[in-house]
This record gives C-alpha cells, structure tokens and sequence, in this order.
C-alpha cells in the first residue's frame, strides 16, 4: 500500500477532498500506463530496425557490400544484388519530386495568397485532399488504363523523333518508369501542398504588407518575399515528399514493369526497391526473403534518413519562424 | 529642425503616376504568371475527377448486389463478386484500430499532458512524426518476420497487427493535438480543486479532446483501409469466406492488385467495382473525419 502523501490536506466537511488512496494508486497506475504507451512507440522504432536488421543478417554475412552494387537477380544461382533497384528507386521518386514538386508548390501558393474566394479556396483544398485519401492499388489501376493508353503515342513520337536522346531512348510498350513516375507526382502533390501551404501561413502578414507596400506586384511579393521567407517549410515539403516516394509500392508494382535494368529512358520499364519486396517476396525461398530482407533494410535506412531530414527541417524552421526557442 | 529634413524629403514638382499600367513589363509579367498558376492548379485537379469518372462509369456498370454476397470467380469463370474481400478489409481494420487506439490515445496523454517536455516525450513524438513517413510496405516485412514466421502462416491477425503499426502515428499525433487544444484554465481549474491528473485527463482532458480525437482515429482508419502493399504477405489472399484470425484473409486492395493483371474482362471489371466499393469505404471515413474536425470548439 503505498503512502497518500495527500492524507489530512483539507479539512473534514469541505467542498474540495484530498484524493483518497484508492484514487491516489489509481493516478501511479495511468501514468506509468501512458509512461509505456509513449515508450511503445519508441521500442516500436527500436524492434522493427531490429527484426529487420537480424533477418537480413545472413544475407548480409554473404553479400556485403557488394549487394548494393551488383546488378544480379538470380534465385536459381543464388546471386543477388539491388543496383538497379536503387538506380529505379531514385529516378522514379526524383521524377515524381520534380513534377509533384512544382504542382504541389503552386497549388500551395494558390490556395494561400488570396487567388480564390476563401470559399472557392475550401473547395479547391478539399479536392487536393481527397488525392491523398485515394488508396494507392487505386491509382496503379487507373495508371493501368488511364495514363498508358493516354502517354503511350506522345512517348512513341518522343521516341521515334528525338530517340537519340538518352531520356527518349526507347518505346514505350506499357508499363515503364514514365507512368508511375506521373502517377508517383499525383500521390506526393497533397503531401507537398498541405506541408507548402502551412509553411505560406506561417510567414506573418506583416512581411506581405511590407512587400506590397513597397510596390511589389503580387508575383514579386510571393516569389522574392513570400517563398524566400517559406523556404525552410517548403524545402521540407520537398523532403517528406521525397520520402514518400521513395517508400510508395503498390501503384509502382502495378506500373513501372518490374524490370532488372538500369537504363536513362523514361520510358524503360524499371524496378524499385518497394515493388522488388512486392513482386518478390510472396514466392521467395528462404534464401532469397534473406537477401529481400537487407533490399528492405537498405530502404529502411534511405526513408529513415530522408523522413528525420524533413521532419527535423520543419521543427527548425517553424520553431525560428514563430520566435519559440 | 526635424521639419526642414522632412520638408527636404518630398520630391518637388510633377507628383509620380502611382496608377498601375498594364503594359508595364513587372505587371505584364505578374499577370501571365497569374494565368499560369490558374492553368497548373486546374491541371492538379485533373487526376482525381478522371479517377472519379472511371471508377463511376467502369465501377458503377457492374454495382449489382451479387458482389457483396458472392466468392471471386477463378479463371474463365464468369460472375461472381468480393463478400469475402469486404469482410477481410473490414475485420483487419478493426484489429488494427482495437490495437492501436488505446495504446495511440495513452501514449498521446502522455505528450500532452503528463510530461510533454520530457526527454522520453521529445523522442516519442519525433519518431510517431517519422513512422508516418515509414513505407507502408515495411510494416508487412516487420510483420512477416515477427507474426507469419512465428505462426507459420499468412493470417488475418497478421494483417491487422500490420495496419496497426501504420495507424498507430496518425491516431498519437491527432490526440496530442486535440488534448493541446483543450484551454489551459480548464486543465488548471480540476487541478486546482484537487483531481489527480489521471482525474482531470479523464474528466476534463479526454471528453474535452473528444471530437478531435475521433478525427485523428477516423483518419487513421481511412488511411489504412485502403492499404494494400502491408498484407501483401502478411494477410496474403484467399478465395473463401473467412472463417478463422489465423488463416489468410482476402481483402478489397489485394483483391484490385491481383485482379487487374489478369487477362480476363470479368475479373477486370470485378477490380474496377472493388476500387469503386473501396474509394467509397475510405471517402466516408474521410468525411466523416471533416464533420466531425468541423465541430471542434
């Protein structure tokens, strides 16, 4: 039984009561529960590295360093190796940053300075939205028969008249890195827009009157005052929109063809390291799930460092922006 | 003095035209950049009406009630529907919820309440804000290798266990937020007339937090219903009625990503209806969620 520190702290009879033990215990009880609920999430972080980490351990032992060079994927020699995975992985989302980027930037202007009716505005933000309430399997059947058949003749004539062109090298003849690079933009555009448009509120509206005031036209104003001034939200808008990217698998699964190979077209199919894990890992032996493993480690170590960027960028800049230490 | 320096300061003769002259190269260029960000913004929404227009049209041809009764047909096979498939969406979702909403909401009175400049808290609350960038795809191998490897089999719980890492963030985040927003005053005045605080989070903090809190959970459960690349291999895929947490479940987004790569018009159009079924699941969530924000104090 523990002590009631609290025994005899009021008088008999009076409006307010001392918390009697039973409430007393009650109270050490919740907290140290939320004490663990806090600490969960933390192991959570710690366990999941872990299993992830001991899994690919053999896998590991057997490939080192060269796993991350090698080109190979081959159960039956048991060779394997995640270039081309990475080489995808880093295109698809570099693409998708610099095309969700821009729109996602933009729509964040947009919607923040004043363009449309603030009830206009409501419903404009509300479709963007909804975008990112879209589940992903969604969009990959879209892509399938949507955006395919709709760039398949403007990829061909790109081909066929500027083929010498690295980027244009090829044809496309369905799914390719194109495709699921667009509709990767589509699905990092909310992303980007909604971190944009907090970091666009956040500037005080004293520096906007002060750009104005000064005889700015708007687009001076927002362009050489407004973003400059944003630019620590934005630049982790970009980041944690990158991070999602790099993490997405169902739409690129569906779309960018699951091909071994490095190649500078964008209309070459590819392979990413999340639609690896999603093609490979329902029919793996247990030595290829091992090597699968250290693929899903490699992506846990390149999100996981993307994420803390963006994250830590944002706390930064929000914490100068508002004037908190 | 001072009333000849400002006297000095304003320019003599003809006052400078302060109207705005359109043909002027800064305000031309403002204008064009104007009708840009007009262009790029209804080229943004473009992509959800043309996914809307598909699913209504492609999806709502084949609305009949025999999918919500019927098995998946296998092969050349025509008809059939994805009872099977809702009811796994359904049953792994809740799991994921039972599981993650008291842990989420604990852990979020936590940091707003106990101890929200802890060095515990501070940690906490950077890693829930990483985990909701974590690929989704990574929970279904952590819940490979704790849960299938350990059972030996893809299961329906597997599954759940792997939406709940996902929901987890979302629900901890939301709740914080919510309890953050709950006046100081209140806080104090339950304090002040002796509550312990399990008492003023219980009877002040929570209720107060409410409308909010369901917000972030309702969320959480919009986002992870659509979520498919975490049951991959965890939950795995099943032709039959669920019958048992341990056995593999089917679920509506396997179900679309299995479906829309075979060669089969039926089981083609059986995927669009299913996206058509799934969008509707997630987006009454979502709204739910807005109302339900909307009314917030």
């Amino acid at each position: 039984m523990a002590a009631n520190a609290f025994e005899g702290a009021a008088p008999p009879g009076a409006i307010t009561h001392p918390p009697s033990s039973n409430e007393y215990l009650v109270d050490r009880g919740f907290r140290l529960l939320a004490v663990c609920g806090a600490s969960l999430i933390i192991l959570l972080v710690a366990y999941i590295l872990w299993k992830i980490g001991g899994q690919a351990l053999p896998a590991i032992y057997k490939y080192n360093l060269g796993f991350l060079t090698s080109t190979n994927w081959n159960v039956a020699e048991e060779k394997f190796g995640i270039l081309p995975e990475i080489w995808g992985t880093l295109y698809s989302s570099l693409m998708a940053l610099l095309v969700g980027g821009f729109f996602g930037l933009t729509v964040a202007i947009f919607l923040t300075q004043d363009f449309l009716p603030p009830r206009v505005a409501l419903v404009f933000r509300t479709i963007i939205d909804m975008l990112a309430a879209i589940p992903s399997v969604v969009f990959g059947l879209w892509g399938i028969f949507v955006v395919i058949p709709a760039i398949r003749p403007i990829a061909n004539w790109l081909n066929d008249s500027l083929g010498w062109f690295p980027f244009f090298g090829t044809s496309l003849s369905g799914p390719g890195l194109l495709p699921a690079a667009l509709v990767l933009a589509i699905m990092i555009l909310p992303t980007v827009a909604a971190i944009s448009q907090d970091a666009l509120h956040l500037v005080p509206y004293r520096t906007k009157e002060a750009a104005y005031g000064m005889g700015a036209t708007r687009w001076e104003a927002i362009l050489k005052v407004l973003v400059p001034t944003a630019a620590g939200g934005i630049a982790s808008a970009m980041v944690l929109g990158f991070g999602r990217a790099l993490g997405e698998t169902m739409a690129l699964a569906m779309l960018i063809g699951n091909s071994n190979r490095i190649s500078l077209s964008l209309f070459a199919p590819a392979q990413t390291l999340a639609s690896l894990l999603a093609s490979h890992f329902p029919e793996a032996g247990q030595t290829e799930v091992q090597a699968l493993m250290y693929a899903a480690l490699v992506l846990l170590a390149i999100t996981l460092v993307v994420n803390m960027m963006g994250t830590a960028i944002l706390s930064v800049t929000q914490r100068r922006i508002s004037g908190r230490s | 003095m001072s009333e000849r320096v400002a006297a000095a300061a304003i320019p003599v003769g003809e006052p400078p035209d302060l109207r705005r002259s359109w043909g002027e190269r800064r305000a031309l260029r403002s204008t064009i950049l104007t009708a840009a960000a007009w262009i790029v913004a209804a080229i943004a929404s473009v992509p959800l009406f043309s996914v809307l227009y598909m699913l209504i049209v492609q999806g709502g041809s084949r609305l009949s009630l025999d999918l919500f009764t019927e098995l998946p047909p296998a092969g050349f096979e025509l008809g059939g529907g994805f009872g099977n498939a809702i009811v796994g969406t359904l049953v792994m979702v809740a799991i994921a919820a039972v599981i993650s909403i008291p842990i989420g909401i604990l852990a979020a009175t936590y940091l707003a309440e106990l101890s929200p400049d802890s060095r515990l808290a501070g940690t906490a609350r950077f890693l829930a804000k990483v985990l909701t960038g974590f690929p989704s795809i990574l929970a279904g191998v952590f819940v490979y290798a704790i849960i299938v490897l350990a059972m030996g089999s893809y299961s329906a719980l597997a599954g759940g266990v792997s939406l709940a890492v996902l929901m987890l963030p979302t629900v901890v985040l939301t709740a914080e937020e919510a309890m953050k927003t709950v006046p100081r005053r209140m806080k104090d005045a339950a304090l002040g007339m002796g509550c312990t605080r399990t008492q003023m989070i219980w009877k002040i903090a929570l209720p107060t937090a409410l409308p909010g809190i369901l917000t972030g959970v309702i969320l959480g459960v919009a986002r992870v219903a659509g979520e498919s690349a975490p049951l991959l291999f965890t939950a795995l895929f099943s032709n039959y009625w669920l019958t048992s947490l341990r056995e593999p479940t089917a679920s509506l987004s396997i179900l679309i990503y299995n479906f829309s790569s075979m060669p089969f018009d039926n089981q083609i159009e059986l995927a669009w209806a299913a996206s058509l079924v799934l969008v509707l699941i997630v987006l009454v969530f979502n709204i739910l969620s807005r109302a339900l924000g909307r009314s917030r104090i």
